[in-house]
Formats: structure tokens, sequence, C-alpha cells
């Protein structure tokens, strides 16, 4: 019996792979021909989907994208022997899906089985590796487990970059009758979906890495704290839970070890500034999202006041690979500090949109234009916007930045979670610059004084700016509110709206009535 | 709109209140449950709220004003929330948003007269590869124009 393919994920839904799905049962029915579906995750290449994948003797045989109307003709084509030469004629016919250049040039470490497996099956988790990690560190002690991720190079995913390690090493040394771990799963940031992917797609994998961290320093309790906005995220994971509970890797005694870590998932209320790490947390206690003062750092006091570990889905999504493979097969990945890889995400105005999970140094003009393939409207890619809504504006001029760390830093921008958003040559650059200070307007809770009324005041500014009103007296205003909101709020959120306003106004003042020798002034 | 509760509705919230009250900061989840149910968090239901998880009731008002997705009014049948992030602004959805008001002739946060739809702004669905994008209900749709939304409209809010 042909084993047939068809998306699951979210992306893979919206663009009509259910119905896709459904017509591809109801004519193999119809004409007789017995067929397994199954529903696996997204490879991540967007333009072709909703692909449809046929297994064969010499691996899956891709089709894409596959409208509904699209399936009658590929039974015609005999696509369910894939390797026939009526299917290789077939204009939708795209040949091995290993082989497509797009998934070939990666490096998929920590979504090594995103796109191949079904998400809730464990066999096939198990069957591709899955527990490895979880394997090896029930037989380390918990300084051990530690001491490999902090080997390993991994840093937050989520965009702080902080080294895992180091934070999971300060929760085990804290004495502490009950310790928690958080996954931070409030993926908020535009152009960013690698998190709902990974929940979506392979959910065992974050359970298997928060259980290990669980172990790891000691926490029994772990919560994954997702936002409301992924509905089929948080059913998958909800089912990927009870089956892991049911078959003992989740609960009392994980696999006869004697250790304890019990998963649940918390659903989160719309607030962007919940997925700052001190706001989560309250949030989790069921308050207002209030950020908290640092220190005490959430190791310390995090949860109900408990030490806790807050990491990112795609850190704590690593770390099974890391204890599975070792530490250093991760860190051999990536350049200078940046170890191991990145799930990059291409959004915005690119002809092909997708996952592209790379070692840290690939430039951003391969990704714009190797992986990305330009712009959809075929006009030049004028900005970029790299790191979420917070992340700096980079013009033509700095797409050989490679994707790492410090080299970002260097140029004033964050590579944040590894969202790339291309814009073409019709984007407003002062637009964008309000944009951001009405975004922060509408999302800061209000605890500090630069993001409350700085936003809002940004926002005003800005609509004198492009009236040009009292131009240069305005210009000048925006940067000294950029300036207090940079050094004078208690979080990125308010802290971090001057990179995108800011990038925007010194590399495009053209866009805010300013010639290039004003805006250096 | 009626914003009266009916017995069953009342029983509901009664059910969810005593489910929630020893769960450790389980403000949020009952609320979530509420909604669910209901479609929106009562206001009369504050001090009963209050009363179980030893709060004030103005922390239950600040809980639910703090966040987004919480609602206090009853809305439409179904809700379509259009994205507003950059992603979805580099392909166009601010005129996907002005098209889409106009069509329904309603601005954000407001329900069509036949209170089938309400409009909603989100910033950011995770479809960011298949801009712009809008969730109808809990399903997300991508690459959309103002006649597909209206289609949509129409298959599954007249369906």
């Amino acid at each position: 019996m042909v084993k047939i393919y068809v998306p699951i994920d979210s992306t893979a839904l919206s663009l009509g792979a259910e119905r896709t799905a459904k017509k591809i049962m109801q004519e193999a029915q119809a004409r007789g021909i017995e067929i397994t579906l199954v529903r696996n995750g997204s490879r991540g290449l967007f333009w072709l989907e909703p692909l449809v994948e046929v297994e064969t003797a010499q691996g899956r045989v891709a089709f894409g994208p596959v409208q509904p109307s699209d399936v009658a003709g590929l039974f015609d084509a005999e696509f369910t022997q894939a390797q026939a030469d009526q299917a290789k004629a077939h204009p939708l016919y795209l040949g091995l899906t290993d082989e497509l250049a797009w998934l070939k040039k990666q490096q998929r470490l920590t979504f090594a089985r995103v796109g191949i497996t079904d998400p809730l099956s464990l066999e096939d988790y198990l069957a591709h590796d899955g527990y490895q990690g979880l394997k090896n560190a029930l037989a380390m002690s918990g300084t051990d487990i530690v001491k490999a991720v902090t080997d390993s190079g991994l840093r937050g995913r989520g965009g702080a970059a902080f080294p895992t390690g180091i934070k999971w090493n300060t929760v085990l040394n804290a004495p502490a009758e009950q310790k928690y771990v958080v996954c931070n799963a409030d993926e908020g940031d535009s152009g960013t979906y690698s998190d709902r992917m990974i929940m979506e797609d392979d959910p065992f994998v974050l359970i298997e890495g928060m259980t290990i961290a669980g172990i790891a320093v000691g926490a029994t309790q772990g919560y994954i704290y997702l936002r409301s906005e992924y509905p089929h995220a948080l059913k998958t994971l909800n089912e990927a839970i009870r089956k892991a509970n049911l078959a003992g890797y989740l609960g009392d005694n994980i696999q006869g070890s004697g250790h304890t870590f019990h998963l649940e998932v918390r659903r989160a209320a719309g607030a962007y500034v919940c997925g700052e790490e001190t706001s989560l947390l309250e949030s989790l206690e069921g308050k207002r999202g209030l950020v908290r003062f640092k220190p005490p750092l959430p190791a310390i006091e995090g949860l109900f006041g408990k030490p806790t570990i807050v990491n990112n889905v795609i850190s704590l999504a690593t770390v099974p690979i890391i204890l599975d493979k070792g530490a250093q097969y991760y860190a051999d990945y990536g350049m200078g500090r940046s170890r191991g890889t990145l799930p990059i995400q291409l959004a915005g105005n690119l002809k092909q949109t997708g996952l592209v999970e790379l070692a840290f140094g690939a430039t951003l003009r391969e990704l714009l234009y190797d992986y990305g393939g330009g712009s959809a409207s075929g006009r030049p890619i004028r900005a970029v916007q790299v790191g979420g809504p917070l992340g700096a504006y980079l013009p033509e001029s700095q797409f050989d930045t490679p994707l790492d760390y410090e080299a970002f830093t260097k140029i004033w921008a964050v590579l944040g979670h590894g969202g790339i958003v291309a814009f073409d040559d019709s984007v407003d650059m002062a637009k964008m610059a309000r944009y951001a200070f009405e975004f922060c307007a509408v999302e800061s809770c209000g605890k500090c004084t630069p993001c409350r009324i700085g936003s809002t005041r940004g926002v005003e500014v800005m609509d004198k700016i492009v009236l040009g009103k009292n131009h240069p007296q305005n210009v000048q205003l925006l940067r000294d509110l950029s300036d207090t909101m940079l050094n004078g709020s208690l979080c990125a959120l308010g802290g971090m709206t001057p990179y995108p306003v800011l990038s925007a106004l010194n590399h495009f003042p053209e866009d805010f009535g300013l010639s290039n020798k004003e805006a250096a002034a | 709109m009626d914003n009266t509760l009916s017995h069953k509705q009342h029983a509901q919230i009664q059910a969810h209140i005593q489910a929630h009250q020893h769960v450790p900061g389980g403000l949020m989840p009952l609320l979530h449950a509420i909604q669910d149910d209901i479609g929106y968090v009562p206001e009369t239901v504050y001090p009963e709220i209050a009363k179980a998880l030893a709060l004030s009731v103005a922390e239950v008002h600040g809980v639910v004003s703090f966040y987004h997705h919480f609602r206090t009014h009853p809305i439409g049948k179904h809700v379509l929330q259009i994205c507003r992030a950059e992603s979805c602004q580099s392909m166009g959805s601010a005129n996907l948003e002005a098209d889409l008001k106009a069509k329904l002739g309603v601005d954000y946060h407001q329900t069509t007269a036949d209170g089938n739809v309400t409009l909603l702004p989100v910033y950011c669905l995770g479809n960011c590869g298949c801009s712009p994008a809008v969730m109808l209900d809990d399903e997300v749709y991508g690459r959309m124009s103002a006649e597909k939304v209206a289609d949509l409209i129409t298959e599954v809010c007249h369906g």
C-alpha cells in the first residue's frame, strides 16, 4: 500500500492542505487505489505548499503546490507510482524531496525530523532518533547534563542569546524544594514561526528537551506558555503530552529512572510583552503581565518565587540532539561565539519563503536571493527587518553581514529569533518607524515611563515629521526620545523600539524628508 | 446583543471556577475556559471569581483588561482577525485592512450589522511565509486578498 504525505502544519493548512488531503482520499477511494495517508509536518518550502509526497523505494517524491483541483490529474498521471514516466512528466512533479536544492543545502539539527514524521506518532519519533538524548541524560548527573549544554555553546534562541548552560547552572545550584522549567512559546515576533513549526510538526522534541532540563536541574514541573494565536499548536502539544505520559516519558518515575517531570500547556492571551521572561512569569502566576525588575533573576526567584529555567522553544528543542550526539557535535557548527545552527525564517516579500536551518555564518544576501529567490513582487528588495518588530531595518549595503550574533551587534542590529522580513522598494520607511512606536504603545505593559509614554509621544513626533512640521527640531526630538527609551526602559519592548525607528531614519533618511547629510548631523 | 447570562451559562461558569480554584496561577486558564464557553468574560462574575481565588475584584478586572484576547461583551458569531504585523504589511495588508473594513462596513472591534462577523486586529499569526494572513475563528489563511476573504466569509459564516 502506497504511503502519501500531506502536511498538517498551519501554513500548509492556510493554503488549503486539508481540502487537498480530503480530495486525495476521495479520489483514491473512487479509483479503488489503496493508500495510507500520513499527515506530516511541513518541510518548510512554503511556496510549494501544499506539498504532497509519495513514498517510493528510492525515497519520497514531491509534488507541489497541489490544490484540490490538481488531484484528479495527479491520479490520471499515476502519481502513486511516483517514479513512473507519466508521473515524472506531470507539471507538479518535483523529484526526490531530499534532493531539492533548498533542503539539500541545509543543516537541519533542531529541525531534523520536521516534515518527515507524523508529529503525533511516538513510534515515528522513536524511529527517527527520538528520546536518544533523554536516554543519555538519564545516565548522567545533573552537573554533567548542564556541562554538555554549556559546552555545546547553545545560546538562547528567543533573541537574547544568553548562554543556555549558564542559566541552567544557576538553577541547578539554587537550593529549593520546588523548581520549574518554563518554555517561552509566546512567539509574537512578526516574521517568526519556527517555534510554531516545532510545536505543530515535532512536539515530542520540545517535550524531550524540557524533560532533560527538568532532570538536569531538579525541576519536577514544566509549563509551556503558548500564545493564544496558535490553536493548532495547542491541540498538538496537549495530545503529544498525553501520549508521552501514557508511554512513561512524562510523569512520575520516567522510564523507570525515579525522576519525575510533569508538563502542562498554559495559554497566553495576546499580550506581546509576555514574551519577556519576567512578564511571562507574572502571567503564568495569573497576574497582569507587568515586567519585573531584575535582579532577582528568574533562575533564582522565578515562577512562584522559585528557581526557574525560562527558555525559548527552539533552545529547548535543540537540547535533545546535543545530549544525543554530544556537545562537540553541535559546537562544530557555526562561527565565532555563535555555535550550532539557527532555524531562519524567511518571510514577507520574498518569492520563496520558508524554514532554512543553517550553521551560523550564512549571509543575508544568500538567504534573500539564493533561498528566497528575490522579492515576490519582482521589485528590488529595499529593506530587511531581522529579529522581529524590535529588530533593525537593514539596507542593501548591509546584506553581506553574516548571520552571527556579534556581527549583527557590530552594525547595531539584532539577529533575534532568526526571522527575516523583506520589503520591496514600495515601502515607506517613515511609516514603518511610526508603526514601531504604535506597536510599542499598543503592547506596552505600562510599568516604566519611557515605554508607556515614550511610545505614544513617538507616534506623535513621527506624524509631525511626515507632515514636515518644524522638521529639524522634530528629528532631533525623535533622536532624544529614542535615546531615553533605549537607556531608560525596563525591558526590551521600550528599550529596543528605537532599533527599527533609528535604523529606518539612519539608513533611509529620504523617507523622513531628509538628505543623507542632514540625517548624519 | 443580549448581555444577561442564561442558567446554563451561569452553571458552566460555576463549574469552571470550581475546577480552577486551587490551580496554581489558575486565573488565566479560568478566564480562557469561561471565554471559550460563553464567548466573553462577563463583568458580573468578577465578584464570584475574586472570592473563589482569594483576589480582589480590582485584580480580576486588572487581569481581564490587560490582555487583548479577553473581552467583556458578547461579539459576533465569527471572529475575523487581520494580521497587522510587518511581514503582512510588506505584502500589502494595509490595503487588505481598508478593503475589508469597507466591505464589511465595520472598523476594528466592531461587529457586522447582521451580528455575524467581528473584526479584530492581530499582531502576527505565525504565518509570515504566506502574508498577508488572516484568521477566521480558529483557522489561518495565507496569501489573502479582500476578495478571497469575502469568499471565505461567505463559505464559513453563511454556509
